[in-house]
């Protein structure tokens, strides 16, 4: 029993240290941003692999869910005579909800794995201990241009996803299932106000801080050798993607 | 002058350093010797900061380095120059630009100047035309010597080099030996090398410390610590499998 209680203790113990460090890592990296935020030809590398390298599997993505949201959506609406609100249906939903998380959730698993695997490799090589021994400040170099980098990329490529993901829903609604065009496009610019892309890009900007936050924070804690690395991957993505929903749920309720 | 005193350091239940005080001297080479896994380096890496001991003191020319802003710890790092025992060398990067790194980020020198003195770094560390060429694809011993370069670059005070031959021939070995003989004698930095070279250290090094169960077991000149009489220190030095170092 005793030892059951101590098991608890422990783990709670350790919980609350690693939130701890956390947070102290993104108070830190903010202090950085501020203060000396590296060097732009940094920012601009960064943002080429974060944005620009993840545009192919954005587009892809956001082709295929807006034509699955015109397929979905003009069934249901069809049970209610009101085909010529799919535009709306699939804006709305893209704009708001499924840009911003899922250009968020295919990032984590393209550049935020990535991200964890570089530095998680740098920490376990030393390269990380050699900056430090050079006094020059790793987070200059390592981490505040991958959030930068994430905190701008984010919101074009939520906007990236969007726009294709509409004209998915326009392929599928208009070109195959015969809504008429001119509707699809009139009822949602009558429908889709400035409060709901503003509200997408206020999650894509801080899905882009969580991304970097914890990509960079498991590997520049990460275990020793191989199997360390590999692990601290692994945990980055599952901890981002699920923080990604967790916070999308509280700013949806806030933003709403 | 670096002073360790009374430092205590463990990795959850395994004790490795244990009360331990040592005196580096300043401008001389400092020997650091003991068995593999008697925290030679983790001691090497409390000297500049990169580990924080459990208890005790760490002093570098008067100054504490614990419990001190991260600006202030980088200013005492400023003095230090260090070689890993993999180089860590910046894997993203050439050679050339590795080695420039530190003179790009810390001095206003132009490019041209900066590439002058990479040059002649790389060269005075016996390289020639690696500096396209990118950490993987160059050998061990090659790499040490680009992480020696990169260390002397700014003329540091000290200079710390975590077994700066293990594992390189015989050739190569000498080679690095000679060049932080010739280059100590040139700029007379403060070194502490943590090797396992024996008895070619004792050649290199003035002053020579062993370590064992996280304790200074003796510090003395080169000749001393070779004629040591204590049975683990003679027992280690002459590789003998029988005395009070036991393998498992």
């Amino acid at each position: 029993m005793s030892a059951a209680i101590q098991f608890i203790g422990h783990s709670v113990l350790d919980c609350v240290r690693s939130l701890g460090r956390m947070g102290g890592f993104l108070l830190y990296s903010c202090y950085m941003i501020v203060r000396r935020p590296g060097s732009p030809l940094y920012i601009l590398k960064q943002i080429r692999f974060i944005g620009s390298k993840s545009l192919f599997v954005i587009c892809l993505t956001a082709a295929f869910t807006g034509m699955v949201l015109g397929l979905q959506g003009y069934y249901t609406l069809a049970k209610f005579g009101s085909e010529g609100m799919l535009g709306t249906a699939v804006a709305l939903s893209l704009v708001r909800e499924l840009g911003p998380v899922l250009a968020a959730l295919m990032v984590t698993g393209r550049a935020g794995s990535a991200i964890t695997a570089e530095i998680g490799i740098m920490r376990i090589s030393e390269q990380i201990d050699a900056l430090e021994t050079m006094a020059l400040d790793p987070f200059k170099y390592l981490i505040t241009p991958k959030i930068i980098a994430a905190m701008l990329a984010l919101p074009l490529l939520c906007a990236i996803f969007d726009v294709v993901g509409i004209y998915g829903g326009w392929l599928v609604g208009v070109k195959l299932l015969g809504v008429n065009p001119g509707a699809y496009f009139y009822e949602m610019e009558q429908s889709v106000v400035w409060r709901d892309v503003y509200s997408g890009f206020v999650k894509s900007f801080s899905f882009g801080v969580i991304i970097a936050w914890i990509g960079c924070y498991k590997g520049y804690f990460a275990g020793h050798g191989a199997e360390g690395v590999s692990r601290a991957t692994t945990e980055s993505v599952v901890l981002t993607s699920v923080l990604i929903l967790v916070w999308d749920y509280f700013l949806t309720s806030v933003l709403l | 002058m670096i002073r360790l005193s009374n430092v205590h350091k463990s990795f959850d239940s395994q004790q490795v350093l244990n009360d331990l005080s040592l005196e580096i001297p300043t401008g001389q080479i400092t020997a650091i010797i003991g068995p593999s896994g008697e925290g030679k380096s983790v001691l090497l890496k409390h000297m500049i900061g990169l580990m924080k001991p459990d208890s005790g003191r760490i002093e570098v020319d008067g100054e504490s380095i614990l419990n001190i802003r991260r600006s202030q710890l980088n200013r005492i790092r400023e003095k230090f120059g260090m070689l890993f025992q993999n180089a860590a060398l910046l894997d993203s990067m050439s050679v050339f630009e590795n080695v420039a790194f530190p003179l790009r980020e810390k001095t206003r020198l132009s490019s041209d100047e900066i590439e002058q003195r990479v040059r002649s770094a790389l060269e005075h560390v016996g390289l020639k035309n690696v500096n396209g060429k990118y950490p993987d694809e160059l050998s061990g011993g090659m790499k040490k010597r680009v992480g020696l370069a990169r260390a002397l670059l700014l003329n540091p005070k000290i200079i710390l080099f975590d077994e700066p031959t293990t594992g390189l021939d015989p050739i190569i070995k000498r080679a690095i030996h000679q060049l932080i003989k010739d280059t100590h004698a040139q700029f007379g930095f403060t070194a502490v090398i943590v090797s396992h070279e024996i008895p070619e250290i004792f050649d290199i090094a003035q002053n020579v410390a062993m370590l064992f169960r996280g304790k200074i077991l003796q510090i003395g000149t080169s000749d001393e610590i070779r004629g040591s009489t204590d049975p683990t220190a003679k027992q280690f030095i002459t590789g003998s499998l029988d005395g009070p170092i036991q393998l498992v």
